[in-house]
C-alpha cells in the first residue's frame, strides 16, 4: 500500500492559490486520507457484498474481494498506467496480519486447540514439512526434465524454498473460508490450528533463508550444502517456533499481570491487550522468531486471566475492538491481493510451473493429510475418517502470507523471483476461489458432520464438568495418564499458583465457570427479554429463580416501566421489577396501615423475598432473619394483646423511621430485647408531651432495634407514593406473582394520594388525622420533625404540623378506601402458606386478615437501603400535603 | 507361576461361578434398557464362594495356554497371568475390550489390589492419590461398586470401565437387536446420572444436584448461589414439572452434547 497520490487525487501543486487560509493541504494528509480512504472502500464493498444474501451464501467474502481488488487494480492500472496501492509485505507483516492472527488467538477454543494439540501440531509441522520438500523437489524434477520454460532459472534450493512459502497454509484464507462453511469444530480447529502453526515453519525457513534482510543463508548457498543447510533448518524450525511461543507466554504473562493492577484506570484495560500483544508481535519479529505463533499463544494463554481481570465493559470493548480490526485487516488484504495481481511487471508466466505447482500442493497436500492420519488415528480417540481427510486435503487454502513472503524473497538471489510470484498468485487465487467456491457444497455433498451453535445451558455445562472429572478418575484407576490426566493436572496448577498470582483477588473468589455460566444465562435472559418488551420467550419460560417476578410481569409492564421510570440508573430490570413490586405494596400498606391505626406490618416476608431476588446471596441470611423476625413477632403480638400497645409501637416505629435515616444500622437479634421492648409503650401514653427529636431519637434507636418494620413501612409508603404519580399505568401489574402478592393495584388507583396530586394529598394527610389515634398523630408528627430536622431546614416543619392537627377529617375517605379493600383483595394472589401465616400471627388486627394481606412482608435490611434515597422525597410530599 | 495361583483368590473370583456367567450374558441383553440394573447387579452379585481347587485348577489352565503377548504385558504382576483364555473372551464379548487392554487393566487391577484377594476394595481405590483430590472421585468409586457391596472383582471392574470405551466405527453399524453394548451412548450417560443419583429413584432431585455442585465448585460459590445454580439447573431440564431431572430429562438437555466423545477415553492397546 504505497501511497502515491493518484491522479485522481493528487492536486497538492496545482491547488488553487487564491487564499492563503484555505489552502490546499494534500500532502501532509495524504497518508492516512488515502488509507482511510481505501478501508472506507473495503468496507463499503461488504456492505455491497451482503446486500445479497443469496451471493454471499455461495461465494464466500474473501472471494469478492479479490475479485473486487482485482477491479478496482485495473481501473488503478488504466488511469494511472502504472500499478498503485500494491500489497507491501512490511505493511502486511506490521499492520495487517497481527490483528487477524490475535484474534484468532484470543478467541481460539482453548479446550478444543489443546484437545488436538497432538494432531495440530503433526500437520503443522510434518505436514508443512513434507509438503515443502515434496513440492521443492517435486518442480525441481520437473525443471530438471526440461518441461520449464528456461527463464526459469532456479537451482533445488530455489524450489525448495518456494515449495516451503507455498505450501504453508494461510490463517487468513482458512478462517474467512471455514467460518462460513460451519465444518464441525474438531475439524475446523485441526486445520485452523495447523494454518497458525505451521507458520512458524515457514518463517522459520523462509525468512531465515529468506534472502531478504541479508540474512541469506539459504539462497546463496548451492545444492551441494543441503545436508548442512538442512539441519540448520531444523535447529531454526525449533528455534524460531519455541522462541516465538516463549515471547508469546512471557507476554501473556506480563498483560495479566497488568490488569491485575487497572482497577483504578478501566478505562484503558483494552489499550494494554492490544498493546501488549502487539509488541509480543514485534518483539518476536525482531528477533526474527516466529511473531505469528508469538500473538497466537499470547491471544490464548491470556485470555483467562484478562478476561477475569478486566471489567465487563472493557471485555466487550476488547471483543469488538479485536473483531473489528481483524475484519478490516482481512478485507484488506484480500482487496489487495486482488489490486497486486494486476501488477504485471512483476510477472513472468510460466506454464509449467503454475500447473506443476497447482498439481503438486493438492496431490502432495492429500498424501501428507492421508498418511499423518494413518499415524494420528492410532492415537486419536475419536478418529478421523475419509470424510474428514478430504476435507482437511482439500482446505488448504493458500493466501497473503504466501503472497507477502514471496514478495520478499530478493530478486538478486532468486532469480526466478518473478515466475514464483505469478505462480504464488495464481496459486492463492486458486485456491481461495475455486476451493473457497467448492468447498461449501463439497462440504454440503460429503454430509460432513457440521457445527451445530446452540446456546450453552446450565446442564450442559454442568455435566460436562462432571464428565471430565469422571474421566480424570477414570484414568487414574486405569493408571493411564492421558490427556484427562494433563489437564486435570494443569488445572490444580494453575488453580493453586497461575490463578493467584495472575487474577485480582475479586476476580478469583468469584471464578468459577459453572457460576459464570449460570450468570451469563441470567444476563443474556434479562437482556432479550428487556430487548423484547417482556412478551416472549426464553425468559418468560423460563422463570429463573433469582428473578421470580420477571415470568409474571406482562409486556405492558416492562415497556411501561422502562417509559415512565426508565431513567438510565434504573435501565436493570431487577431493580426494576424490585422497586416496583414493593411500591405498589407499600402505597397500599400505609395507607391502610395508618387508617386501621397501626397493625403490625408483616412486610419481611415479601420483602426479603423481593430482596432475594435482587441479591440471592442474601437469601440465607434472610431466612434466618425471617425466622428470627418472626418469632419475636409471635412475641410482640402475644405482649400487645396482653397491653394493648399496638398504637405506641406504631408511634415507635414512625419515631424509629427518622431515627433510620441517620443511617444508624440495625441489629436484629439484641439480647435484652424485652427490656427495650418496654420503652415504646411508656411513651405510647395517652398524651404525648412532645419530645425533642434528640430524645425521640436515643429512643427510637433502642426500640428500633427489635421492630424496625415501621420504619419500613413508611419509608415504601412514601416511596409508593411517588412512584405513583409516575407509573400510574403499570399499576394493574402483578410484579412478582410466583412469591408474592401482587400489588393491590386497582386499589391503589383509588387510594387517595394516586389520583390528582394535590386533592389526594389532602386526603392523606386528613386520613391520617381521622383514623389514627391522638397519640399517634403527635408521634407522627413528631417523627416528621424529627425527620425533616434532620433532611431539611426546620423552619418547614413547624407549619406542617400544625396545620395537620387541624386538618378537617373527610367522612368520604373511609369509605373510598373501603371500596379500594375488595379490588385489592381480588387481583391479589397471595401464596397461601404467607396468607396463612400472616393471618395467624394477625389476632391482634380487628379488621381481619384483609389488611394484612396487603402489608408487604419487609426483609430486615431493606429500609436501610431504601430510606436514605426516599427521605427527601417523603418529606416534600407529607410537607406539600399537610400545606394543603 | 501356576503353583501360586491358588494363593490367589482372584481367579476363583472371576473364573468361578456358572451362575454369574450367565447372568452377565443375561444382563448383556437386558443392557439395552437405559436403567442398568441388571448387568450391576450381575457385578457384584457373582461372588459364589470358590474352592480354592477349583480356581487353581482354572489358573494352571490360564497359566499354561496365557499367550505369549498377554504374559508380556502381564509381566510383574503374577496374578494377572491367571486369567484364563475363556475368561477374556468373556470379558471381551460383554465389555468389548481387546485382548491386549484386558490384560494390560488386569495387570492394573491387580497392583492396585493391594489384599490380593482378587477384589478391590475401596480403600485400593482411595489409595490412587490423583483420585483423592478429584471433587467427584468417591462418587466414581461408588460407581465400581455393585449396590450393597464393597468389593469389586476384575469382572465388576470391566464393566465399569467398559462404559468409557470410545464406540469405534464398525460398533456404529452393528444390528440394533443385540445386546446394547456398555459403552453406548445411553449407557455412558447412565453412569453419569448414577453418580447424581445418590438415592437411586431414577431422579436427581435438588438435593442430589446441590450435593454435586458443592463437590465441584469453589468454596467460593456461596450456598444462595449454589441453589440457584440448581434452581435453574433444574428448571432448564425439567420436562414434567416434578422439580427433579429423570433420566429421560437428563438425556434430553443433553441431546446436543458428543457424549460419545465427552465420556470416552483412550485405552492402551
Amino acid at each position: 500500500m504505497q501511497p502515491p497520490a493518484s491522479p485522481a487525487a493528487s492536486p497538492g501543486p496545482g491547488a488553487p492559490a487564491g487564499s492563503e487560509l484555505l489552502r490546499w493541504q494534500w500532502r501532509e494528509v495524504q497518508v492516512p486520507c488515502l488509507v482511510a480512504a481505501w478501508i472506507l472502500v473495503a468496507s463499503l464493498a461488504k456492505i455491497v457484498f451482503h446486500l445479497s444474501r443469496k451471493v454471499t451464501s455461495v461465494v464466500p467474502e474473501s472471494c469478492l474481494l479479490i475479485l473486487l481488488g482485482l477491479g478496482l487494480g485495473g481501473i488503478v492500472l488504466a488511469v494511472a498506467k502504472k500499478a498503485e496501492y500494491q500489497l507491501e509485505p512490511n505493511m502486511f507483516f506490521l499492520f495487517l496480519l497481527p490483528p487477524i492472527v490475535l484474534d484468532s488467538g484470543y478467541f481460539m477454543p482453548s479446550r478444543l486447540f489443546f484437545n488436538n494439540i497432538g494432531a495440530i501440531l503433526t500437520y503443522a509441522v510434518v505436514g508443512t514439512l513434507w509438503n515443502s520438500f515434496a513440492t521443492g523437489v517435486a518442480l525441481w524434477g520437473l525443471h530438471q526434465a526440461g518441461l520449464m520454460d528456461p527463464g526459469v532459472e532456479a537451482g533445488l534450493m530455489d524450489f525448495l524454498l518456494f515449495g516451503s512459502l507455498i505450501s504453508a497454509v494461510d490463517p487468513v484464507a482458512v478462517l474467512a473460508v471455514f467460518e462460513e462453511v460451519h465444518v464441525n469444530e474438531t475439524l475446523f480447529i485441526i486445520v485452523f490450528g495447523e494454518s497458525l502453526l505451521n507458520d512458524a515453519v515457514t518463517v522459520g525457513f523462509v525468512l531465515p533463508a529468506g534472502a531478504v534482510q541479508g540474512v541469506q543463508l539459504f539462497c546463496g548457498a548451492g545444492p551441494s550444502t543441503h545436508p548442512c543447510h538442512g539441519l540448520c533448518e531444523g535447529v531454526s524450525f525449533f528455534l524460531v517456533s519455541l522462541g516465538g511461543t516463549a515471547v508469546g507466554l512471557l507476554f501473556a504473562f506480563l498483560l495479566a499481570l497488568i490488569t491485575r493492577f487497572t482497577k483504578r484506570v478501566r478505562i484503558i484495560e483494552p489499550l494494554f491487550v492490544f498493546l501488549l500483544a502487539y509488541v509480543a508481535y514485534l518483539a518476536a519479529e525482531m528477533v526474527s522468531l516466529s511473531s505469528i505463533l508469538a500473538v497466537t499463544f499470547c491471544g490464548i494463554c491470556c485470555k483467562k486471566y484478562v478476561e477475569a481481570n478486566i471489567s465487563q465493559k472493557s471485555r466487550t470493548t476488547v471483543k469488538y475492538t479485536m473483531k473489528t480490526l481483524a475484519s478490516s485487516s482481512e478485507t484488506i488484504i484480500f482487496m489487495f491481493l486482488g489490486i497486486s495481481a494486476v501488477d504485471t511487471s512483476k510477472w513472468a508466466w510460466d506454464t509449467t510451473l503454475v500447473l506443476g505447482t497447482l498439481l503438486f500442493i493438492l496431490l502432495f497436500r492429500a498424501v501428507g493429510v492421508v498418511l499423518q492420519t494413518c499415524v494420528l488415528n492410532r492415537f486419536r480417540l475419536i478418529p478421523l475418517d475419509r470424510i474428514d481427510q478430504v476435507v482437511m486435503s482439500y482446505g488448504g487454502l493458500r493466501g497473503a502470507v504466501a503472497f507477502a513472503l514471496v514478495i520478499l524473497l530478493d530478486g538478486a538471489k532468486v532469480k526466478a523471483k518473478d515466475y514464483f510470484v505469478a505462480t504464488t498468485i495464481v496459486v492463492v487465487f486458486f485456491t481461495v476461489i475455486v476451493q473457497g467456491l467448492t468447498i461449501k457444497p463439497l462440504v454440503t455433498w460429503l454430509k460432513v458432520k457440521r457445527s451445530d451453535h446452540h446456546k450453552p445451558t446450565l446442564n450442559e455445562e454442568l455435566h460436562e464438568h462432571a464428565f471430565d472429572h469422571i474421566l480424570a478418575a477414570v484414568e487414574d484407576i486405569v493408571g493411564h495418564h492421558g490427556y484427562h490426566y494433563w489437564r486435570d493436572k494443569w488445572e490444580q496448577f494453575d488453580k493453586k499458583y497461575l490463578s493467584q498470582l495472575l487474577m485480582r483477588k475479586s476476580a478469583y473468589r468469584l471464578r468459577d465457570e459453572i457460576w459464570d455460566v449460570y450468570y451469563k444465562l441470567n444476563i443474556r435472559d434479562a437482556i432479550s427479554f428487556v430487548d423484547q418488551g417482556g412478551h416472549v420467550l426464553s425468559a418468560a419460560k423460563l422463570s429463573l429463580p433469582s428473578m421470580p417476578s420477571r415470568t409474571s410481569m406482562s409486556e405492558s409492564s416492562v415497556t411501561n416501566l422502562l417509559r415512565e421510570s426508565g431513567s438510565g440508573a434504573c435501565l436493570d430490570l431487577q431493580v426494576i421489577d424490585t422497586v416496583r413490586s414493593r411500591r405498589d405494596k407499600e402505597d397500599a400498606v400505609m395507607h391502610h396501615v395508618l387508617r386501621g391505626s397501626l397493625y403490625k406490618p408483616r412486610r419481611r416476608y415479601k420483602a426479603s423475598y423481593s430482596r432475594h431476588f435482587i441479591s440471592p446471596d442474601k437469601q440465607e441470611r434472610q431466612d434466618k432473619e425471617i425466622f428470627r423476625q418472626n418469632m419475636k413477632r409471635r412475641l410482640e403480638t402475644f405482649k400487645s394483646t396482653k397491653h394493648n400497645v399496638c398504637s405506641s409501637k406504631s408511634k415507635a416505629r414512625l419515631k424509629e423511621k427518622g431515627r433510620k435515616k441517620k443511617g444508624i444500622s440495625l441489629t436484629s437479634d439484641s439480647p435484652n430485647g424485652k427490656t427495650q421492648r418496654n420503652v415504646p409503650w411508656q411513651e405510647a401514653a395517652p398524651v404525648l408531651v412532645m419530645v425533642s427529636s434528640d430524645e425521640e431519637e436515643s429512643n427510637s434507636s433502642e426500640t428500633e432495634r427489635e421492630d424496625d418494620e415501621g420504619i419500613v413501612f413508611i419509608a415504601r409508603a412514601t416511596d409508593e407514593v411517588l412512584q405513583g404519580k409516575k407509573t400510574p399505568s403499570s399499576l394493574d401489574v402483578c410484579p412478582s406473582p410466583c412469591i408474592i402478592p401482587p400489588s393491590p393495584t386497582l386499589a391503589e388507583k383509588e387510594l387517595p394520594w394516586k389520583g390528582d396530586q394535590a386533592d389526594l394529598a389532602v386526603y392523606v394527610s386528613s386520613e391520617t388525622t381521622k383514623i389514627v389515634p391522638v397519640d399517634m398523630q403527635k408521634a407522627w408528627n413528631q417523627s416528621i420533625s424529627s425527620l425533616e430536622s434532620i433532611a431539611s431546614p426546620p423552619g418547614i416543619e413547624t407549619g406542617p404540623q400544625h396545620k395537620r392537627f387541624a386538618c378537617p377529617v373527610l367522612e368520604e375517605q373511609p369509605q373510598s378506601a373501603s371500596q379500594a379493600m375488595p379490588e385489592q383483595s381480588s387481583c391479589f394472589q397471595f401464596p397461601s402458606h404467607v396468607s396463612k401465616s400472616s393471618r395467624s400471627q394477625s389476632d391482634s388486627s380487628p379488621d381481619g386478615t384483609e389488611q394484612q394481606e396487603l402489608q408487604p412482608l419487609m426483609a430486615a435490611e431493606e429500609p436501610s437501603r431504601i430510606l436514605p434515597s426516599m427521605e427527601p422525597r417523603w418529606l416534600i410530599q407529607f410537607n406539600r400535603a399537610s400545606q394543603l | 507361576m501356576t503353583s501360586e495361583a491358588g494363593a490367589c483368590p482372584l481367579v476363583g473370583g472371576a473364573s468361578l461361578c456358572a451362575c454369574a456367567r450367565g447372568l452377565a450374558h443375561g444382563g448383556g441383553a437386558g443392557a439395552g434398557w437405559p436403567f442398568a440394573e441388571p448387568p450391576l447387579l450381575l457385578t457384584g452379585a457373582c461372588r459364589c464362594p470358590v474352592r480354592p481347587g477349583t480356581a487353581r485348577s482354572g489358573a494352571e489352565q490360564s497359566g499354561a495356554r496365557l499367550g505369549g503377548p498377554a504374559r508380556a504385558a502381564a509381566m510383574g504382576s503374577r496374578a494377572s497371568t491367571l486369567l484364563r483364555d475363556e475368561e477374556i473372551e468373556e470379558i471381551k464379548k460383554e465389555t468389548g475390550f481387546s485382548h491386549s487392554q484386558i490384560t494390560r487393566l488386569y495387570s492394573r487391577f491387580t497392583s492396585l489390589d493391594k489384599g490380593e484377594n482378587g477384589t478391590l476394595s475401596r480403600e485400593d481405590f482411595q489409595r490412587i492419590p490423583e483420585l483423592a483430590i478429584n471433587p467427584l472421585g468417591d462418587r466414581i468409586i461408588n460407581a465400581f461398586f455393585p449396590e450393597g457391596e464393597d468389593q469389586v472383582n476384575f469382572r465388576g471392574f470391566m464393566r465399569t470401565l467398559a462404559h468409557f470405551r470410545p464406540i469405534e466405527d464398525n460398533e456404529k453399524s452393528k444390528d440394533q437387536n443385540g445386546p446394547e453394548p456398555l459403552n453406548s451412548r445411553s449407557n455412558k450417560l447412565h453412569f453419569a446420572f448414577r453418580l447424581y443419583d445418590l438415592d437411586k429413584d431414577d431422579k436427581i432431585s435438588r438435593d442430589e444436584l446441590l450435593q454435586v455442585l458443592r463437590m465441584m465448585v469453589g468454596v467460593n460459590i456461596s450456598d444462595e448461589q449454589l441453589g440457584s445454580i440448581a434452581d435453574r439447573t433444574i428448571q432448564e431440564a425439567d420436562q414434567d414439572g416434578d422439580s427433579a431431572i429423570s433420566f429421560a430429562e437428563f438425556v434430553k438437555v443433553l441431546e446436543k452434547v458428543d457424549v460419545e466423545q465427552k465420556m470416552s477415553i483412550r485405552f492402551l492397546h
